[in-house]
Order: C-alpha cells, then structure tokens, then sequence
C-alpha cells in the first residue's frame, strides 16, 4: 500500500516539474503578452496543481494542507492572469494578428463602444 | 525516489532562470507582471517540494502564505496599470 502511494506521488511530482518548466519556456519564447499570460497561466497551474498533490501522496498526513493549497491556487491563478489580460487591454496592447483574419479579436469592437460611451 | 526529487528540483530550477530571464528582459510591464506570477507559482511549488525533502511541516504554511501574497501582488499591479488604483 506505501509503494503504490509513493510510485504514485513520483509520477505526479515528475509531470508537475516537467509542466512547470514547459511553462517558463513559454514565457521566454512566445511573442506577445497574451501568448505568454496563456503558456504561463495554464501549464504553471496544471504543473503546480500536480506536484502538491505528488507531495501529498508522498507524505499521506500532510494531504489536507497541500489540498488547500491547491484549491486555493485553482482559484486564484486563473483571476489573476484575467486581470492581468484586461489591464493590458486596456493600456491599448492589442494582440498581434494578421491582417487577413481581423474578426478574430471580437473583444475590439465592444471595447470601442465602450470606450466611446464613456467619452460622451 | 531520491532521484526522482532530484530531477524534478532541477526542472524547476531550470524554470526559475528562464522566467528570470523574461523578467529582466520584458520589453513591457505586463511582460515583466506574466514573469513575476510563473515566478511565484514555481516558488511555491519549490516550497512544497522542499518542505518533503527537509521533513518540516511548517514550509507548507510558508508556501500557502506565498501563494495568497504574490497572488494579491499580481492583482495589485494589474488594477494599477489598468489605471484604476
């Protein structure tokens, strides 16, 4: 029973350290804000998600506190990198998109009315 | 096990330079912000593996204090650019 609980946990430590650094590699090569607030939203909440609870499997007495921390980070990173994506909306960094599929970026338009409403 | 622990701490390591890389680098604040919330998490989750190694319970309050605290930092410096602070 203690050797399957500990293969499992080195598993989930193994995929959480490997999508933590997939995360930083996306911040160090993707182009623009957005691309890098999702490689590095994403797979760093995944990857820290996964090795907590490894550490959990480990060392079945710390299960409940290391349960917190990952609801509490489930929750708190995704409120995070949306503030972070709507501020820099805001400061007028569009994401980069080529020109011949403008109707990708819907958010543009709203975010002009509403720009001009507030002006009038 | 041991070596399990090994690789996976120098995973992180490795994810700690190259996001400290983009943090000096960033050409823009909301770069550099991107760079400091990976920072956090994988602090956090270094803490946690940490707290394991060194069999002290008391570094996962530490890295639960972490989290609530970048977490608001973020938050923090996002009202602030967004120009609502």
């Amino acid at each position: 029973m203690n050797n399957v609980l500990e293969i499992i946990g080195g598993i989930l430590i193994l995929i959480g350290s490997v999508f933590l650094f997939l995360g930083a590699l996306g911040i160090l090569r993707m182009p623009d804000v957005y691309n890098r607030l999702q490689a590095g939203t994403k797979a760093t909440t995944l990857g820290a998600m996964s090795l907590i609870m490894g550490v959990g499997f480990l060392e079945p007495t710390w299960m409940l506190k290391s349960i917190i921390i990952v609801v509490f980070i489930a929750f708190s990173n995704p409120i995070s990198s949306h503030a972070l994506a709507r501020a820099m909306y805001k400061r007028k960094r569009y994401p980069i998109i080529k020109s011949e599929d403008k109707d990708m970026d819907a958010y543009r338009e709203v975010f002009s009315q509403e720009e001009e409403e507030v002006k009038s | 096990m041991t070596y399990i622990l090994y690789i996976a701490m120098s995973f992180l390591i490795l994810g700690l330079i190259i996001s400290a890389i983009r943090f000096v680098k960033g050409p823009t604040a909301g770069d550099r912000t991107v760079a400091l919330d990976t920072l956090t998490i994988i602090g956090v989750a270094g803490l946690v593996l940490l707290a394991y190694v060194f069999e002290r319970f008391i570094y996962m309050d530490v890295a639960l204090v972490y989290a609530v605290l970048g977490f608001i930092g973020v938050i923090v410096i996002a009202r602030y650019l967004e120009g609502a602070l």
